[in-house]
């Protein structure tokens, strides 16, 4: 035991030579920079060393006019961060390990954390992307050509409004350029991401669900190679996985948590554990996640929900949500009389699959498009709506065009309910669906009829460009109720359950 | 009022036996005297009239307007004029009453192509300004305000007297007014600087000549950015982007479900629409509710461009008689197979837009609020006229 402490605290203090040397390399820019860091460092930090990010957002606060300059303080202030973090996980990690030490220990870290968290820190959060950002988009290519992750170039002209988000197109999926056989990326990995990007797994829950079942069977083909820890090791061999399954879509909220959680329960494992039972315990640990978080939480929603539906009932669904549709099926397991509305919209026509699998329980269906919707909404008596992310001031994130359905509802005073797990909660903050969404392929609204279709040709066209929005936001004033399996909370209530949940972890 | 519901706003789907019902009973209505001598010149006529109604029936398969609404007011209106000018009368009432009679049938064809029965109602009371002209050709032209005071000069004998020009006098009167008819597109898009300014972002849906036309005017002079909702299932936004950016204008097609999720960054919404009714609310193309709603939210102007032709002296009904559908294949095509038959699919054609979401029509005599519809209204028809 003693022995390998001391080669870690060896090997630790090689790494921070090699940091030093890096950063004695760039030009030393003043301390208050690097105090600006230390804070930063020093709050429980959500996101380790997810992506880069959080040093992105580093200068952000400093001064958008230094970008230049600031592409080089970040790759230093990244250092210090991993520097600080290193040296304080250590104190803690020995501070479990000796009692005698514990005390000091967790008293000089405590303070150190709670003032800070008393100060309002920014915290964002790595989804936000900077496509016209040519800086940051440098930062990125470099560090996927130090993950050897290929990087996913731009499909046609993206409308100026959304300059600052990615558009691939479904045609050149990020494995062509992978070599076979691909050495960094775990082959299951590269069947994930394409599964991701050409929209066979869909949906996300299912999306979450397949992240983690993937995540069991890297985790079964690891092996700790010699002098590393699998605690931290593991956390490493992620990374390139992550950036890469980034690259072909990109992460949804639910996806962050549950990284978010693996990664912490990754590097709680105790050093003197064995390699074998580690990941035993890493693969018991995913499997309770997805069993409470998902299915159970389903179960839990559905028992919430089939409260609010009675006899007689016209409810409206909007595409497909793996929830609503099960919410549905149980209570009509629940000899519940209603029927279902399904309203669709082009391009993705989710309200098909919706469609089939209420038709195939025996439920009463109407379809129709989402153009409509007014003509349809007279009829109904309630909206149940899916969610892809609960936002931290209350905004419900889903598919494009949830917010219109809630907004037409809401003329008409029909009540809307939205359903969403816990584990989709996240602290983004958003007003818009501008800042942060994501782009599909263009090429999906091209549309023949009669043997014509316009559209054919829009890339020739100098002036055309054709938007295929995946997400928008909905006020929370739209929305009457949210289900969750915690119960049934107002929107506004977001915060609170977030606030909840991070005491409890 | 609610017309009569067998005559004229039939609930019909495409090739349901309500339509072949509607059609046997107008037929009762013809009592067209194929057989009389002289007749050339009358089945000529009725030849052109049974055309004109196939060719209403046929082009009601949803497709949008196969031709545009200002086609067939023209259409309609020349019709008019062939049967002012070919017809057997002998005063303004036989005239009136034949028209009515074709105007019925004409009506019945194609129940949702309001500018039909509005044309009709504009050559009625021209023929009965005509005929008050000339019955009374030295006192000036009265207020319309002071006629609906003092009502009751135009009930059905006074129309007996026969006037050797008044034959003369509605045909210029028509020619007059399809001269107006061809001029429409062209005055609406005169206005266009005045309500377009640089760099705006604009969202239109669907297609509407009217609207192109007013947008690729103001495109001669200003920069601005177009939002085109595609507006399914038949995406005739498409075919409208195309076409903006032949002249050059920044154009961005986004699907329906993205109307509200883009407003925030909109600054007017330009939509055109099928009718104008009686209380300032629209008849328009499907989706325009949920943009309308959208705009309001946003506190985004919601002008609409639509030429006098399309107002139609009928209120909004109930939804039985309001509503248009087509094949709902369009939306649920036939290749999703089995579960075709256990589900309904509904494709409407048109929406209901109340007239507290619109803030301003713009039509070729110019920018009026939807509150002053009704003024214009009895300005261009009679009230005995509305119903025929």
């Amino acid at each position: 035991n003693e022995g390998k402490e001391l080669t870690k605290e060896e090997k630790q203090r090689l790494r921070k030579e090699k940091k030093q040397h890096k950063k004695n390399k760039k030009d030393d820019k003043g301390p208050p920079e690097k105090e600006k860091e230390k804070e930063k460092a020093s709050v429980p930090a959500p996101s380790k060393p997810a992506t880069q990010s959080p040093a992105h957002k580093a200068p952000a606060p400093v001064h958008a006019s230094e970008s230049a300059a600031a592409a080089e303080k970040p790759a230093k202030s990244k250092a210090e961060l991993r520097a600080e973090r290193r040296a304080r996980q250590d104190s803690e990690r020995t501070s479990k390990q000796g009692k005698k030490e514990g005390g000091q220990q967790s008293a000089s870290s405590k303070p150190k954390a709670t003032p800070n968290e008393l100060q309002p820190v920014v915290k964002r959060l790595p989804e936000h992307v900077q496509v016209d950002d040519p800086a940051a988009l440098k930062k990125l290519a470099k560090k996927l050509e130090r993950q050897q992750v290929p990087l996913r170039s731009d499909y046609g002209y993206k409308v100026s409004l959304f300059s600052h988000l990615h558009q691939y197109s479904r045609k050149s999926p990020p494995t062509l350029q992978i070599s076979i056989p691909a050495t960094v990326i775990h082959p299951s990995i590269v069947r994930l991401g394409l599964q991701y990007s050409q929209g066979i797994i869909a949906g996300s829950n299912a999306r979450s669900v397949a992240l983690l079942h993937t995540f069991k069977q890297v985790i079964q083909d690891y092996s700790t190679p010699p002098n590393e820890e699998l605690s931290r090791d593991l956390v490493n061999k992620l990374s390139p996985y992550i950036s890469f399954l980034s690259q072909c879509r990109p992460l949804s909220a639910s996806m962050g948590n549950a990284i978010k959680y693996i990664k912490k329960e990754i590097s709680n494992i105790p050093s003197q554990c064995k390699e074998e039972e580690a990941k035993g315990k890493l693969q018991a640990c995913i499997d309770s996640y997805i069993n409470e978080k998902i299915i159970l939480a389903s179960e839990a929603i559905s028992k919430y929900a089939i409260e609010k539906i009675s006899d007689g009932d016209v409810i409206l669904v909007y595409g497909c949500s793996s929830l609503v549709n099960h919410i549905l099926c149980k209570a009509f397991e629940k000899q519940r009389k209603f029927r279902v509305i399904v309203v669709d919209s082009r391009p993705r026509l989710e309200g098909r699959e919706a469609l089939r699998r209420l038709v195939k329980k025996g439920i009463r269906c109407t379809y129709v498009l989402i153009s409509a919707l007014s003509y349809i909404l007279p009829e109904v008596s309630k909206v149940f709506l899916g969610a892809h992310a609960l936002l931290a001031n209350g905004y419900v994130m889903s598919r494009v065009g949830t917010s219109q359905i809630a907004l037409v509802a809401k003329a008409y005073n029909v009540p809307v309910l939205v359903c969403c797990e816990t584990y989709k909660f996240c602290e983004r903050v958003q007003t818009d669906s501008f800042v942060s969404n994501e782009l599909d392929d263009p090429d999906d609204l091209i549309v023949t009829r009669n043997g014509k279709s316009h559209l054919e040709n829009w890339q020739t066209v100098k002036s055309l460009g054709l938007l295929n929005l995946v997400y928008d936001v909905t006020p929370p004033d739209f929305v009457d109720l949210v289900i969750t399996d915690l119960g049934m909370i107002p929107c506004t209530s977001v915060p609170v359950v977030l606030r909840v949940k991070n005491v409890d972890q | 009022e609610i017309h009569e519901p067998e005559e004229v706003s039939v609930w019909f789907r495409e090739g349901s036996s309500c339509c072949q019902e509607t059609l046997a009973r107008n037929q009762r209505f013809t009592e067209t005297p194929v057989n009389m001598p002289g007749a050339d010149k009358e089945t000529d006529l009725s030849e052109r009239i049974e055309s004109f109604l196939s060719e209403l029936k046929r082009c009601g398969s949803g497709a949008g307007s196969l031709r545009g609404s200002a086609e067939t007011a023209r259409e309609t209106t020349a019709l008019l004029r062939r049967i002012t000018a070919q017809a057997r009368w002998g005063n303004a009432g036989e005239l009136m009453e034949i028209i009515r009679k074709e105007g019925r049938r004409m009506t019945a064809a194609q129940p949702s192509e309001t500018t039909v029965g509005n044309m009709i109602r504009r050559v009625l009371k021209i023929i009965r300004e005509e005929y008050a002209r000339g019955s009374s050709e030295e006192t000036d032209q009265q207020e319309s305000l002071h006629k609906l005071l003092t009502s009751g000069g135009s009930s059905e004998d006074n129309f007996r007297q026969h006037f050797t020009h008044l034959k003369a006098n509605v045909i210029e009167a028509i020619n007059e007014l399809l001269t107006e008819l061809e001029g429409t597109t062209d005055n609406i898009s005169m206005q266009a600087l005045e309500h377009i300014h640089s760099n705006e972002v604009i969202m239109t849906i669907g297609r509407s000549r009217t609207v192109e036309a007013f947008l690729k005017d103001a495109a001669r002079k200003r920069k601005f950015h177009v939002i085109v909702a595609e507006c399914a299932p038949f995406c005739q936004g498409h075919e409208m982007a195309t076409s903006l950016c032949k002249e050059d204008i920044e154009t961005t097609v986004i699907p329906d479900a993205a109307i509200f999720a883009v407003m925030s960054r909109v600054n007017k919404v330009i939509i055109g629409t099928q009718t104008v009714l009686a209380n300032g609310g629209l008849r328009a193309v499907n989706g325009t509710h949920t943009l309308a709603l959208a705009a309001k939210h946003h506190s985004t102007p919601l002008i609409v461009c639509a030429p006098m032709f399309k107002l139609s002296p009928q209120f909004p009904n109930e939804e039985d008689t309001f509503h248009k559908f087509v094949s709902p294949h369009e939306v649920l095509p036939f290749t999703e197979g089995e579960i075709l038959s256990k589900v309904n699919a509904h494709c409407p054609v048109f929406d209901y837009v109340p007239p507290e979401l619109i803030t301003l029509f713009i039509s070729n005599i110019g920018g009026n609020a939807p509150s002053y519809i009704y003024r214009l209204m009895s300005e261009l028809y009679h009230p005995e006229d509305h119903e025929l």
